[in-house]
């Protein structure tokens, strides 16, 4: 299992051609606290950029952009019901969609954890 | 001497914050807690003495009533005491100053609310013959004579009920030229700085919003928005800009700006949210804009915010002109006619449709020609150079102990700091705007826009006077030097002296209640069961 990072402030933890991706912790801070998650049907076809997922907090409503192209296998509906979690476990518990990816080639334009976290001290 | 033999004393005794008596009432003083109307009246009474009806069949049918509607019933003190003290709790322009940027709180000359009253103005109906409302027509027609003078352009909509709506109004214009023209562009370019309603206008029009980003100046990247012109070539329906930008900042390049976008084959919409800024110095129409709101509320002075409705009439430019909704009024040798439907029309009018179901809001129309009669052309000017003087005043009342995003240059109507002041200080700038409410100002705008970070956003308005200014940013100093000095507990938990304390909105989020229930069902009698 590998973990990446796109500059949308996504992880993505990939597993053989499935990719679990959800938001990181530096984003769920930015937005403050979540109050809405609208999550895609499993079985839809995204490319990379597409909206995947929306994402809602106190502050500001935003977009979760599929890092990878590929086909949503699942869901996590629980975050429906309780979007705090995207607060308290974000990195965890709290994922968003798990891909099946298309194109796994994709993967050399993420970043691994330290060029994510030397990204973020630029912002 | 012999006085005060009552034993009555003449000074308080000592008593401090902690030991506030707590009253029976809930009531504090004059700060009344007042419950809902609902919970005021009965449902049982009526407040009024109503003879009863006598027998009458009823013709409604299946329509009629099944169950009463629950109305409360209180007299009229009653009701009068309720809105009073409900009143007593809202922060108004007429209480202080309010400093909202974006929002031109100025005050609301009195004058214009007699002339809105005058029996010609105030109790007409939008369905009563023509013939009786001449003069009503004729001050619609005047107010567009001077909207369509101070902005240098040659038509005007009026009838669009405020900002977001004029936008609409001005971006249909806008589709209906291009599509008489044969054409069918994609693209609205929006800056990054942009009132969240120019996206959502767009949007709804089913435009694709490309965002133009802005410089280390906070003003548009003139030279990114001509690449992503020629990157969208051909496709490109027009910009929407807003100038005096919402950074507080005049767009210098505005005129290249209206000509690559005019080379484009496109329209160049200006947000006119700013106008106060520039009223009687620079006319839009001059600057290459093609369609333009104003909000009457902003601009020129009717309430707003809770006070009154909007109004936000959209002038065109020659291109626009024949695309302009209905109603409107034409001048000709019959005098002034309304034009109402498509069939009224002539050849070089193409009506793209009809906004609203009557004339627009035509109380505000009154106040607004009020204002400008009475300030007269170099009034007006005044106006919005005092505007661009008092936010200045601000700026370099405070510039040194906050921070400025883009430099000590000045600023036109309104002020922008961001919270780079607050580092390190535990405080942020939501607990610095409730910290203001304790002081008794309403704060100012805030995290808006969203290109600074933490922003606040200051706009004086003309109205205030210099002391006022000078208690203001004596207050925020004050604040300021407090949040510095490490004093978070005032910010922390502020508003500590408001009628109600800081709210938790992500409780309000999560679980919204929207809608009041009556506590106990079954307390509700039989008869309105």
């Amino acid at each position: 299992m590998t973990v990446y990072y796109s500059k949308d402030h996504e992880w993505i933890s990939v597993e053989g051609d499935v990719a679990t991706v959800g938001i990181t912790s530096y984003a769920q801070e930015q937005l403050g606290d979540v109050v809405y998650v609208e999550l895609p049907d499993a079985g839809k076809t995204v490319a990379q950029g597409d909206e995947a997922a929306v994402v809602e907090s106190v502050k500001a409503a935003s977009e979760v952009y599929a890092p990878l192209d590929g086909e949503i296998v699942e869901a996590n509906e629980a975050l429906a019901d309780a979007p705090a979690q995207v607060n308290e476990d974000p990195e965890g518990a709290a994922w968003f969609v798990k891909i099946k990816l298309s194109n796994t080639d994709q993967l050399s334009e993420l970043m691994d954890e330290a060029a994510y976290k030397a990204f973020v001290e630029t912002l | 001497m012999s006085m005060n033999h009552q034993g009555r004393p003449t000074s308080a005794g000592e008593l401090t914050p902690s030991m506030l008596p707590k009253t029976f009432t809930g009531n504090r003083a004059l700060d009344m807690e007042e419950p809902l109307i609902f919970e005021v009246g009965s449902f049982e009474t009526v407040g009024v003495d109503l003879d009863v009806p006598e027998d009458v069949e009823l013709e409604l049918g299946k329509h009629a009533r099944s169950k009463p509607v629950d109305l409360p019933g209180l007299a009229e003190p009653e009701a009068m005491r309720h809105y009073v003290r409900l009143s007593r709790n809202n922060y108004a322009i007429d209480s202080g100053l309010y400093p909202l940027g974006s929002c031109t709180m100025k005050h609301n000359p009195r004058l214009n609310e007699k002339m809105a009253r005058l029996p010609g103005f105030g109790d007409i109906h939008p369905l009563q013959p023509l013939s009786t409302v001449p003069g009503a027509i004729e001050l619609i027609d005047e107010l567009a004579h001077w909207l369509m003078t101070m902005t240098g352009t040659s038509a005007v909509a009026m009838s669009p009920k405020a900002g977001a709506h004029g936008e609409l109004c001005g971006m249909m214009a806008i589709k209906a030229a291009h599509k008489a023209a044969g054409r069918d562009p994609k693209i609205v370019l929006v800056p990054e700085s942009a009132h969240g309603t120019n996206p959502a206008t767009a949007a709804l029009l089913g435009y694709k919003v490309v965002s133009i980003d802005a410089k280390e100046d906070g003003t548009v990247d003139f030279d990114a928005l001509k690449d992503t012109i020629a990157a969208h070539e051909g496709n490109i329906a027009g910009i929407m800009l807003t100038n005096p930008n919402t950074c507080g900042l005049f767009e210098r390049d505005i005129m290249e700006i209206a000509e690559a976008i005019h080379a484009a084959d496109a329209y160049f919409y200006c947000d006119g949210a700013n106008f106060n800024a520039i009223v009687g110095k620079a006319r839009p129409g001059d600057l290459g804009v093609d369609a333009m709101h104003i909000n009457l509320h902003k601009t020129f002075s009717t309430p707003h915010g809770g006070g009154g409705p909007g109004s936000g009439p959209v002038v065109l430019s020659d291109r626009l002109a024949a695309f302009a909704p209905l109603p409107f009024i034409r001048k000709g040798k019959d005098g002034i006619e309304l034009i109402e439907t498509e069939a009224q029309t002539q050849d070089n009018e193409q009506p793209f449709g009809r906004m609203t179901a009557f004339h627009g809001q035509m109380g505000m129309y009154v106040r607004a020609l009020s204002y400008m009669m009475s300030h007269g052309s170099d009034g007006l000017k005044q106006a919005s150079e005092d505007a661009v003087l008092n936010a200045n005043y601000v700026r370099v009342g405070l510039q040194d102990l906050m921070s400025l995003p883009f430099g000590e240059r000045p600023c036109m109507h309104e002020v922008l700091f961001d919270d780079s002041f607050l580092k390190d200080t535990g405080v942020t700038t939501l607990d610095f705007a409730k910290a203001m409410i304790d002081e008794g100002y309403h704060p100012m705008t805030m995290y808006f826009p969203l290109v600074v970070h933490g922003a606040m956003l200051i706009e004086p308005t003309e109205s205030e006077s210099r002391a006022s200014l000078d208690l203001f940013t004596a207050t925020m100093r004050d604040l300021v030097m407090s949040a510095q000095r490490g004093d978070v507990e005032r910010f922390a938990g502020a508003p500590y002296l408001s009628p109600r304390r800081r709210l938790n909105e992500t409780l309000a989020a999560r679980k919204p209640v929207l809608k009041w229930t009556a506590p106990d069902p079954a307390s509700v009698s039989p008869a309105s069961s």
